[in-house]
């Protein structure tokens, strides 16, 4: 008997090491298929290689190759200008690498790109990949610019070279905190997060915000992992505080069958989360509970860009597919690296640093500087909410002068597309 | 914590431990009467669920009313993962089954790897909705909510249990079932076609995981190529608390884990609900290593 139980025991371990084993198995690096062949350089052409580095396997891959192709576009349309720096004319090349938004892969696909000898880096897409990744790009003494990564340890590290392009989870986290008890009217907020550095991290600024706004944060919840499907047990506690608003720090794939089983408890409360939530997918995946939910994303919306409509005209027109969520954030990024090279007027990675760190251009995004830490300077935060199966912008938070003075003063919430697939 | 907080989490835990208990019920089967542990069950579980979730979307899709396409899914799951569960045993485990029992036990979570990397090419890696075949409008019952569709859960899994039960113990493959776990070379003696009768547990076990995979699917109102691994697990963890390779086991071991976890989330946060699974059912293992009622040897199937 207690040999069988022995063996039983074993067993589970073989299991679970197994399971985790496989958690952190993912794709091998694709080679981007489109990325240009290394085209022999004219004489008078020195090849300059800028790196893209996001998830173009797994889970997010939609997400990687919009970015990608962001910077891809600010890539081919650098070239079509021949740019010179230092007598030379340059030839941008785009070293596209796979990261498949886990952090081990990213650190190897780190090591390679800095092995090509690029001058710098756009990417990652995620926190979890852009930190690890970070420290690397610090040690070869390149730049990084993340379009997208917005935990606040990425620029808390003090590396001198990494820069993003978008508010951080502090700049959401008390967005979303000041929403909940002034824009929702919400007096008892409780609060769960996935566990995840994402999650945790926008979960904690929340809540400093909630309580700085007066409102009172009823209830601190966790979910097991990110994985978790069965939320019915946490809500059931959360049911008995009887909150106004529910805020989740977390992303859509949990989101979405959250706000279902909170219907089927029947609990009333108002869902806001982040900008992991605010996807098409989280319409798919919650169906009818979706109606009514918000969430937040760091950016502005497609139509307060300044140059949004124009941007997303060209990616259709050069990709022939819509912009998911962060493409005009790459582009952008591209921009400002190839901006800086021309003011440092070198290809020399130590040069160009300190020629981010002093630029001031204006992006389709907005008006781009960043701050000593190297985030952008009044990054925007946008509200959405879900109106008739649609994401719906409702407020924009801080950002870019022009457009923040233009936001509020709309009484009508402005239509928005969806924004992925 | 108040007394609604209380018998809410136990209704919750009655939903979930019941599909459980269903799950563990493939596991215990086939220990009974192979002594191997199945751990690409949880796998198979999954199938059902992604095959049931495409099959009733397509079947709405094309107008047909919620509950026939519940039934007309469901029937499809079953019969899908009942042919992937003999032609697992049949391809895999069978040629194995004179090996070291270490064996068959690495070539199950080999296929459960395979399994899942097959729902990855055929479905895809997306989370997928489950349609609402089943009104999960909320009914309040005194100071507790449940729904029409966890009621129908809870009390489908108590029906199929029985329906097992009455299965092994008074039908003549059962009786085969229980004889061939007893002595597999004795009952072959007998005259029972033993290969037949193990092909047969692993379709039923099968069938029985794929409602339990359209249960979780429509319970959580999602499903995805992952989801096999952690409720395989805590199925498992069920019929060892239980017993492992005894049906009365897996059963209660499913309902009480159930409970343990949501009924433990008065006490602890929503991130320790797994561990305080897991210790329980190390406790068990501690002070009870037959598992809380034991393997009957006699009855074992």
């Amino acid at each position: 008997m207690s040999r069988t139980n022995k063996f039983a025991l074993a067993a589970v371990a073989v299991a679970v090491s197994v399971g985790l084993a496989a958690c952190g198995k993912k794709e091998e690096p694709k080679q981007a298929d489109a990325a240009p062949a290394p085209a022999p350089a004219a004489p008078a052409e020195v090849t300059v290689k800028i790196a893209h580095v996001g998830p173009i396997s797994g889970q997010i891959a939609h997400l990687g190759k919009d970015n990608e192709n962001g910077a891809r576009l600010a890539i081919e349309e650098a070239n079509a200008k021949g740019i010179v720096v230092d007598g030379k004319k340059l030839k941008f090349e785009l070293v596209a690498e796979d990261d498949a938004a886990d952090p081990k892969q990213a650190t190897a696909v780190a090591q390679k790109v800095v092995d090509a000898k690029v001058v710098g880096v756009i990417g990652h897409l995620n926190s979890g990949t852009s930190i690890p990744a970070s420290a690397i790009y610090n040690t070869a003494g390149i730049p990084q610019i993340s379009p997208s990564a917005t935990n606040p340890k990425l620029t808390a590290q003090g590396f001198p070279g990494v820069f993003r392009m978008v508010a951080n989870d502090i700049a959401q986290g008390t967005a979303i905190g000041n929403f909940a008890v002034k824009g929702m009217g919400g007096k008892k907020i409780a609060i769960i997060d996935d566990k995840t550095a994402y999650g945790v991290g926008l979960a904690d600024e929340t809540e400093k915000a909630v309580k700085a706004a007066g409102g009172e944060v009823v209830i601190r919840e966790a979910l097991a992992n990110e994985k978790e499907q069965d939320f019915k047990g946490v809500l059931t506690k959360i049911r008995a505080k009887n909150p106004d608003v529910i805020m989740f720090g977390g992303m859509d794939a949990q989101a979405g069958p959250m706000l279902k089983q909170m219907k089927a408890l029947g609990i009333k409360a108002k869902f806001i989360s982040g900008d992991g939530a605010q996807s098409a997918e989280l319409i798919k995946l919650a169906g009818d509970a979706a109606e009514g939910a918000y969430a937040t994303t760091a950016g502005l919306p497609k139509d307060k860009m300044p140059q949004g409509a124009a941007f997303y005209d060209k990616f259709k027109a050069k990709f022939n597919t819509d912009v998911q969520v962060y493409a005009p954030f790459t582009y952008d990024a591209t921009n400002v690296l190839i901006a800086a090279i021309q003011k440092a007027n070198s290809l020399e990675p130590a040069k160009i640093i300190p020629a981010i760190k002093s630029i001031s251009m204006d992006g389709v995004t907005g008006p781009i500087a960043f701050d000593d830490k190297g985030d952008i300077k009044d990054g925007a935060v946008t509200v959405f909410q879900v109106k008739g199966g649609k994401w719906e912008t409702v407020e924009i938070i801080g950002g870019p002068m022009p457009a923040a003075a233009a936001a509020p003063a709309a009484p009508a919430p402005e239509k928005q597309e969806e924004k992925k697939q | 914590m108040s007394m609604e907080v209380l018998l809410q989490q136990i209704v919750n835990g009655l939903v979930v431990g019941s599909v459980y208990a269903l799950v563990a019920l493939g596991y215990t089967m086939v220990y009974g009467i192979l002594q191997l542990i199945n751990f690409a069950h949880g796998d198979i579980v999954m199938i059902g669920a992604l095959t049931a979730l495409f099959t009733a979307s397509a079947l709405l899709g094309a107008g047909v009313p919620p509950i026939l396409a519940l039934v007309i899914s469901i029937f499809v799951a079953m019969l899908v993962c009942a042919v992937i569960g003999v032609a697992t045993e049949r391809l895999a485990y069978r040629p194995l089954r004179n090996a070291p029992r270490l064996a068959p036990l690495i070539t199950a979570i080999g296929v459960s790897i395979l399994l899942q990397q097959i729902a990855i090419l055929v479905f895809g890696r997306n989370y997928f909705s489950f349609p609402e075949l089943i009104s999960k409008t909320p009914i309040a019952l005194g100071v507790v909510t449940i729904t029409l569709n966890e009621i129908i859960i809870f009390f489908a899994s108590i029906a199929l249990m029985a329906g097992l039960l009455w299965l092994v113990h008074r039908t003549k493959i059962g009786t085969a079932m229980r004889a061939t776990a007893e002595n597999q070379k004795v009952a072959g003696l007998m005259g029972i076609d033993i290969n037949r009768v193990i092909a047969f547990t692993f379709a039923i076990g099968s069938a029985l995981g794929a409602i339990a995979g359209v249960m979780v699917a429509s319970n959580y109102g999602q499903a995805h190529y992952f989801m096999g691994f952690m409720l395989g697990l805590k199925a498992f963890t069920a019929a060892v608390m239980g017993g492992i390779g005894n049906l009365w086991g897996a059963m209660i071991g499913g309902l009480i884990l159930g409970l343990v976890e949501n009924v433990g989330l008065i006490f602890v946060r929503g991130d320790y609900k797994d561990i305080f699974a897991f210790v329980v059912l190390v406790l068990v293992l501690i002070f009870r290593p037959q598992g809380l009622i034991g393997e009957r040897v006699a009855e074992r199937a």
